[in-house]
């Protein structure tokens, strides 16, 4: 494609790549994986600090030990904070505007990011209590896309004590 | 410090969407050149070169820094990549100035860069992963959510992020270098553009550039000399540091991190600095989206947690008036080729303690701040420069 004006020179072109790759999930990640083709959330615990990791890692960052463990977690949980995507993007796989929230699974001591459905944006709030909105059981596999959203639970919102530290 | 280090030579290029007359090659040489030109110096006379960017599949060319060292003239030469995100700008001017000040070389050429037109950022960042949901719509989808917990935690009212969002701009049309020069930037033309990532707007958030800086460290040997032959002063380094922490953990204030506040608290005991907002004369800080900057306010100590947005809402941060000006350049907000973006901020200041910053220039300038950050705000990287050898 000519981009100088006035030129017929070559001088950028798109040449699109892919890259397939295996992803050797070890062994903190592969109970997770396996709980979320079941339909569960499973974390693992830090023998020291006794902090409860979502995806688990495989260590506790502050305390530089393997976590443990299979800690099976509630499917529900708080909104800490979120935002409301509005922007284009390539690779983009869920239409615009939808809400990116860090939810906080009850018996969790971090958050992760997902995907808020069935409430209007402008009605999302910190402290909303959700719950996972599972796939059928045949369509679920050892991946997050098992979770097809969280949606509002009914619960009360969650006052903002119980979750600031965790912002 | 074992041996003193200052900047004697600086260069930039001209941040814009798409610089299609130049290779990435071509982009860091105009950036060196200048730089050298500024030194009084050609390749001829530099020892060693460190170069910088942020993840390569923002240009889809991995280890480019290979390619490069026939344009930086490194060639026969030691050659070093720095790797920390978004501050690698930053890190990689400290990684150079520590083997001035270690006694290992006399001049060092660094360089940092990002030509986002050649590749997609938006999508490097936001690459699917199978541990999580495919959710993460670039660094603004990551930021706002933390910035909304910044707004609850501090009780900030809604227009903070708008003030810094113009007053960037305002800075940045004293700057010819920067990417974006808007002219009629108001309150109501930000209020009015799309609220991409709520609560943020597009004209709260970073233009995507290609661009790239360039500076010469020496030491006091070398300064001595480039001064005599430009007649240019150097900026004499007066404190360095870095700092990293993990992107999750349990307990982590993502709002106000540990690492930020660990590596400020180094960098002023090296410079003596004991109250920030007195004791420097301006900063450059890295602020990418408009509430980083009352929330890096407090983050380096310029004020009590909480109260940043009361420095941004009273102008305290703006060259028109204010007692302790941020981003006089336009900062992040105005021009944002990634890998360059923290060299630049150490970069103006460096002009301003030289008193070479033109019409951005903030008088009397004695000593200045450069702060970085990058990643999920896991990386910091800090300058502090001086009029005075330290
Ligand atoms: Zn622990």
């Amino acid at each position: 494609m000519a981009d100088r004006p006035g030129s017929d020179q070559v001088t950028t072109l798109d040449t699109p790549i892919r890259l397939d790759y295996h992803f050797s999930a070890g062994a903190a990640a592969t109970p997770y994986l396996r709980g979320l083709a079941e339909g569960k959330f499973v974390g693992q615990r830090c023998p020291v600090c006794r902090k409860v990791y979502i995806p688990p890692r495989g260590s506790c960052p502050t305390d530089g030990v393997a976590t443990e463990g299979a800690e099976v977690l509630a499917d529900k949980g708080t909104v800490t904070t979120y935002c409301v995507v509005n922007v284009p993007f390539a690779g983009q796989s869920i239409e615009i505007p939808y809400i990116c929230a860090q939810v906080l699974l009850d018996g969790a001591d971090i958050s992760f990011m997902s995907l808020i459905q069935e409430i209007p944006a402008d009605q999302v709030r910190m402290g909303l209590r959700v719950e996972a909105v599972w796939v059928p059981p045949e369509e679920r596999g050892p991946t997050l896309a098992s979770v097809e959203y969280f949606r509002p639970n009914g619960e009360p919102d969650a006052d903002y004590d119980s979750y600031k530290a965790y912002l | 410090m074992a041996e003193r280090c200052a900047v004697i030579g600086v260069g930039q290029t001209k941040c814009a969407s798409k610089r299609l007359d130049v290779s990435v090659a071509g982009l860091v040489r105009e950036a060196a050149l200048r730089a050298l030109d500024d030194a009084g110096l050609t390749f001829a006379d530099i020892d060693a070169v460190v170069i910088g960017k942020a993840p390569d599949m923002f240009e889809g060319v991995m280890m480019p820094e290979l390619y490069l060292a026939p344009a930086l003239g490194a060639v026969g030469k030691p050659m070093l990549r720095v790797h920390t995100a978004g501050s690698v700008g930053g890190s990689t001017a400290l990684v150079a100035a520590h083997l001035v000040t270690a006694g290992i070389h006399q001049r060092v050429l660094t360089v940092a860069f990002e030509k986002q037109s050649d590749s997609d950022a938006m999508w490097a960042l936001s690459v699917p992963q199978p541990f999580a949901a495919p959710l993460l719509a670039g660094a603004g989808g990551y930021f706002a959510p933390i910035i909304r917990a910044y707004m609850r935690r501090s009780g900030a009212p809604d227009h903070v992020g708008m003030k810094v969002a113009v007053k960037d701009r305002l800075h940045a049309l004293k700057n010819p270098y920067a990417h974006l020069h808007l002219p009629d930037i108001s309150m109501k033309v930000v209020e009015d553009s799309v609220v991409i990532w709520d609560p943020l707007h597009y004209l709260e958030s970073c233009p995507s550039s290609d661009g790239a800086a360039a500076m010469v460290l020496g030491s006091e040997q070398a300064a001595a000399a480039s001064q005599a032959a430009t007649g240019r002063r150097p900026a004499w380094v007066h404190g360095m540091a870095m700092r990293s922490e993990p992107t999750m953990f349990a307990g982590r204030d993502q709002v106000n991190p540990q690492a930020g506040r660990d590596c400020a608290a180094d960098v002023y005991r090296q410079a003596g600095v004991t109250k920030p907002r007195a004791d420097f004369d301006c900063a450059e800080v890295y602020v990418p989206f408009s509430w980083y900057e009352p929330m890096w306010l407090e983050n380096l100590g310029f004020c009590e947690e909480g109260q940043g947005w009361r420095l941004t809402d009273e102008g305290a941060t703006s060259m028109d008036g204010g007692d302790i000006p941020w981003n006089c350049s336009g900062g992040v907000l105005s021009s944002n080729p990634i890998g360059a973006s923290g060299m630049l901020r150490f970069l103006e200041v460096a002009l301003q303690v030289r008193g070479e910053a033109g019409e951005h220039q903030v008088d009397g300038v004695r000593r200045a701040l450069g702060q970085a950050y990058g990643g999920g705000s896991q990386f910091f990287a800090m300058w502090v420069l001086g009029t005075e050898k330290p």
